[in-house]
């Protein structure tokens, strides 16, 4: 398939603790392609959080193969990874993880001064990302200024800035209030209707309501894999500066 | 990631928790204080022995020949002092011998001195130094006239009653009013007058100017010294090779007058600045020595504290570390961030070190009459510690950081 952003095959992932092996992943294959919205669900222990790593090129398998948007990054040195998730990869955890020394525009400009890009065009990009998820006008607030949600706008602007492949959320919405919740749940779909590619770990049936594609895991293995019809169509939002 | 950037994201963090990098780069501050004010004053005294110390007390190019030291530095035992003591004395024709064989071109001026008391009107000048010479010595002085003129060969030869006063001397006599023309009384004799030497300032709060210069055949000579009897003959030179050439042959010529022997001891002095220029040296090296000791202490424990606040700050900023590697920062990255930022912290130190050393040697100089002069080097010295300190003391927990599993450090709390 020529449009698989993530292509995953037979991967396998053991954790030695002492003399005993975790089999965190028994070996799992998955594909998604560009624009697809998926949600990764399963109950603790089921192995969610070490694909997510693994997608996320945090972690390497013990087995098995990944491609990443054509590239096979399972064999990759630390570094080699890092600069991959620099390019490829937006990353938006539960806890937000901003800076709080700095301004909201002075975080989303981290992953471009990773990425090497300096002075007015990075501040311009991170302007921008800002911009699109509604936080134009709380550029220079720290995070402690910014309620819960626009912390998590800020994220998903740093997340976005790079222009990843995939977006990458692990329970976006684990710190939120539910309506909170919606509005975030709103941009990702917004941000899935202008062609970015979501992938979303969380436990909460009615968050993965939102994906257009539902993976659970058990035990290490894919128990099933389906589309799903998203709860909530995104509401045209104003067209991105 | 560019160096800039890491010392932007550095003074960031820095300036974030001031307090807290106020106190931990206070090692190295006091370190670099430290050294910035020890090398300003020992710089300071050194220009000022070589210039004003030796200059004022002896003459550029000047030795003197004497029954005894008279500059004392260090310790003398009172043996040492008696056997002095007891030396003949030099008498004029013991000058004359030595000046007829001299072969070295020199100027010379023969001294002798006494402390009395000086009186104009009602009022009296006590403790001056008197000073019964020739025509010459103020050229060896290099003294300078605020007002008037030196006495002249002739008033040496027919013996006038006229004084050369110092400027302390002036202003405690005649309080503004000129002095010159006026009689003062010198140990109960009349003299004129005729001339005030430009203000000498003090020596380590010494005044340099409570003295009075009459000519030796003057009718004062009978109270400095016993009739034929000098303290000092001043010799001084074009330069310094021809004043060793000329300290031998006194020596040799005085040696013969002497009549001693090959295996006396020479019964006379010479003396020049050296001596006292010597023991400074000793106490110059001494601070010397002990300088990098102290400051390498000082930088040391400076070096331990940052490197246990950057310890501090990696297992504080365990998170952070891990997103900044899930953003695409590579080890090289969180590296050069806290090396950088420890850097950046010593440096700062060593910056502050330096402008409160330079205050402090100001201070000192400002309250005390040790000299002060800041030493270029010792900034730049104080400086490049500063940047050594900071890597090294960077380095282990830079890479403590650098190494941290991005997945576990997102987790840790």
């Amino acid at each position: 398939m020529t449009d698989a952003i993530i292509r995953v095959t037979d991967i396998t992932r053991h954790y030695v603790m002492g003399a005993e092996t975790i089999q965190a992943l028994r070996g799992v294959s998955l594909e998604i392609r560009k624009n697809e919205y998926v949600a990764l669900m399963g109950p603790s222990g089921s192995g969610k959080s070490t694909l997510m790593n693994m997608l996320g090129c945090l972690d390497t398998p013990t087995e098995g193969e990944y491609w990443l948007n054509g590239q096979e990054v399972s064999k990759l040195s630390d570094d080699a990874l890092a600069h991959v998730r620099n390019k490829e990869i937006g990353f938006v955890f539960q806890t937000f993880n901003l800076l709080a020394r700095a301004t909201a525009l002075a975080n989303v400009e981290l992953p471009l001064v990773y990425g090497g890009i300096a002075g007015k065009e990075r501040k311009a990009r991170a302007v921008e990302a800002l911009t699109r998820v509604g936080l134009g006008n709380r550029m220079d607030h720290r995070p402690n200024e910014l309620s819960g949600g626009q912390r998590q706008r800020v994220a998903i602007a740093r997340a976005l800035v790079n222009e990843p492949s995939i977006l990458l959320a692990d329970e976006p919405t684990g710190n939120l209030d539910s309506t909170t919740s919606e509005e975030i749940m709103a941009l990702f779909a917004n941000l899935h209707a202008q062609g970015q590619t979501v992938v979303m770990v969380t436990h909460e049936p009615d968050i993965a309501a939102h994906a257009a594609r539902v993976v659970v895991m058990r035990d290490g293995k894919i128990e099933s894999d389906r589309a799903n019809t998203p709860m909530v169509i995104a509401t045209p939002v104003a067209a991105p500066a | 990631m560019p160096t800039f950037e890491a010392v932007r994201m550095a003074f960031a963090t820095i300036w974030s928790q001031k307090l807290k990098s106020f106190f931990s780069l206070i090692g190295v501050l006091i370190g670099v204080t430290f050294l910035i004010a020890v090398v300003s004053i020992v710089q300071g005294m050194n220009v000022y022995m070589e210039e004003k110390f030796a200059n004022t007390l002896v003459g550029l190019n000047t030795f003197q020949l004497r029954q005894r030291p008279g500059i004392q530095t260090g310790n003398v035992s009172r043996e040492v002092s008696r056997a002095w003591r007891r030396r003949p004395r030099l008498s004029y024709a013991d000058a004359d011998y030595v000046l007829d064989r001299l072969s070295v071109p020199v100027t010379t001026a023969r001294i002798s001195n006494e402390r009395l008391a000086l009186a104009y009107g009602g009022k009296q000048a006590k403790d001056i130094n008197l000073n019964a010479t020739e025509s010459a010595f103020f050229r060896i002085k290099k003294y300078n006239f605020s007002a008037g003129r030196p006495f002249t060969a002739q008033e040496v030869r027919s013996g006038v009653p006229v004084a050369v006063i110092g400027d302390l001397v002036a202003e405690k006599l005649f309080v503004g009013a000129d002095p010159l023309g006026k009689q003062v009384v010198i140990g109960g004799l009349p003299y004129r007058v005729i001339g005030v030497v430009e203000k000498q300032g003090t020596l380590f709060g010494i005044p340099l100017d409570k003295f009075a210069v009459v000519p030796w055949t003057s009718p004062a000579q009978r109270l400095v010294n016993p009739i034929n009897i000098l303290d000092e003959l001043s010799i001084q030179t074009a330069d310094e090779p021809s004043m060793r050439a000329a300290m031998a042959e006194v020596e040799g010529i005085m040696r013969v007058r002497r009549q001693l022997k090959p295996s006396q001891a020479s019964n006379f002095t010479l003396q020049t600045a050296d001596g006292a220029l010597d023991s400074w040296g000793k106490i110059s090296a001494i601070l010397f020595t002990a300088l990098p000791g102290l400051v390498a202490i000082s930088l040391v424990v400076g070096g331990i504290v940052i490197m246990n606040i950057m310890l501090m700050a990696v297992s504080e900023r365990t998170r952070e570390i891990g997103v900044r590697k899930a953003l695409g920062a590579k080890r090289r990255d969180i590296l050069a961030q806290f090396v950088v930022e420890s850097t950046t912290l010593s440096v700062l130190g060593a910056a502050l070190g330096v402008g409160f050393g330079i205050l402090l040697a100001f201070v000192i100089k400002a309250v005390t009459p040790l000299p002060a002069a800041v030493a270029p080097w010792s900034i730049a010295v104080g400086v490049l510690l500063g940047v050594l300190v900071g890597v090294t003391a960077g380095v282990y927990p830079a890479s403590q950081a650098s190494k941290l599993d991005p997945i576990t450090a997102l987790r840790s709390e």
